[in-house]
């Protein structure tokens, strides 16, 4: 008989990505940085990065160009907001769903 | 520790996921994220019931990588002790041990565990999201909202006391060291909590979060709100250690520069519907008289 373990009973919760579901899908605007004006990627240094310090869900890389998380952005615009050079445009979310046909 | 942080030399750990139930714009998500880059693995944390709970999400997914425990709402300081006690015999030297709660598990409800805590002087971290409402089951006033601020149970009028200090509560305990941050400076708040880990005995952090579905603002202005509330002085961010205030970052050069008027700040919010101009004048005028103690 196996000895009894009591933390075979406890619900312990497991780190995963989604806990929210696919948070992307609460988007209305969707943040869209434009390369050619954004800091680090028009001059290819490591520079600036304030979409990455503030964005509240770490869903913004910090790399040469930045890339956000489609699928887990939920669409504050806290990034645009902040960007120095204005390089993150808010576009209406409509436009990028897939056309019916 | 005197060399700041920069955006460029800030680790790139997260330990918080992506996807998690936090509203969208949240001033918490920042707090939570900055804290724990500072804290790192070495780290248990102690939360009661608030929108951390939520964040953190529900059964069998977890929103954070470390381990956290989720406690009754009056017992964070006591429940914290009794982790580090449990380390401490185990003899697990070095891991921080960080209750995380809201203003209302920390200044209301939770206030006789905390000062427990900090006169035992028991070797833990408490960090205070202040959101200033009971954010997470609907906004409802709590000690440390703010006179005026209309929540569901201060209606039309708003609220007519004044915001409680918890951070001047707290120090009253003399403990070894004891700041305030913004959730719209979380390059100062990484500095503190990294100061304060280095540190042994009872630490506290009062950390001023701006909540985008609770005071009536546009999510993408979270930290622009944040800033104005430092920059207007209606928040001033201050380190004690060891008894020895002062001003820090924003605040201190906010000394020699003249204020944002506060009404900038009101008018940003819909909470702050109820004030007519003789109220804010009134705040204006409490705000200089705070300010000429600090220039004292």
């Amino acid at each position: 008989m196996k000895p009894y373990k009591f933390s075979n009973f406890l619900s312990k919760s497991e780190s995963g990505p989604g806990d929210g579901g696919r948070t992307g899908s609460w988007r209305v605007l969707r943040p869209v940085i434009d390369t050619t004006v954004c800091i680090p990627s028009k001059t290819g240094k490591p520079a600036c990065f304030n979409c990455w310090l503030y964005c509240p869900d770490a869903v913004i890389t910090k790399t040469i160009p930045p890339v956000i998380d489609y699928e887990y952005c939920k669409g504050c615009g806290i990034c645009a907001q902040e960007c120095p050079a204005n390089a993150i445009e808010m576009q209406d979310e409509s436009q990028f769903a897939p056309k019916e046909k | 520790m005197n060399q700041k942080t920069s955006i460029l030399n800030l680790t790139e750990d997260e330990w918080v996921n992506p996807g998690n139930r936090a509203c969208a714009g949240c001033g918490l998500g920042i707090v939570y994220r900055t804290a724990l880059k500072a804290l790192g693995k070495n780290t248990i944390l102690v939360v009661p019931p608030s929108c951390l709970t939520v964040l953190q999400g529900l059964y069998p997914i977890a929103a954070t990588k470390l381990p956290c425990l989720n406690v009754v709402f009056a017992s964070t300081g006591a429940a914290a002790t009794g982790v580090r006690a449990a380390m401490r015999a185990r003899k697990k030297d070095g891991v921080n041990v960080v209750a995380f709660a809201g203003d209302g598990g920390t200044g209301d409800i939770g206030i006789q565990a905390l000062s427990g805590a900090c006169e035992r002087g028991d070797d833990i971290l408490y960090i205070c999201y202040d959101n200033e409402a009971y954010m997470n089951t609907g906004v409802q006033r709590s000690g440390t909202t703010p006179q005026g601020v209309v929540t569901t149970t201060t209606p039309i009028h708003g609220k007519s006391q004044v915001k409680k200090d918890i951070p001047a509560i707290v120090a009253a305990h003399h403990i070894p060291y004891l700041a305030t941050a913004s959730a719209a400076y979380p390059l100062d708040l990484y500095d503190k909590v990294k100061k304060a880990i280095t540190k042994k005995g009872p630490k506290y952090i009062h950390v001023h979060t701006p909540c985008p579905s609770g005071w009536g603002f546009e999510p993408s202005q979270t930290v622009k709100i944040g800033k104005l509330a430092v920059k207007t002085g209606l928040f001033a961010l201050y380190e004690m250690e060891d008894g020895d205030f002062k001003l820090t970052g924003p605040s201190l050069s906010a000394l020699s520069k003249p204020r944002t008027p506060v009404k900038s700040y009101f008018d940003a919010q819909q909470r702050f519907a109820s004030l007519d101009e003789e109220a804010i004048a009134q705040l204006q005028h409490q705000v200089d008289q705070t300010w000429a103690g600090y220039m004292g």
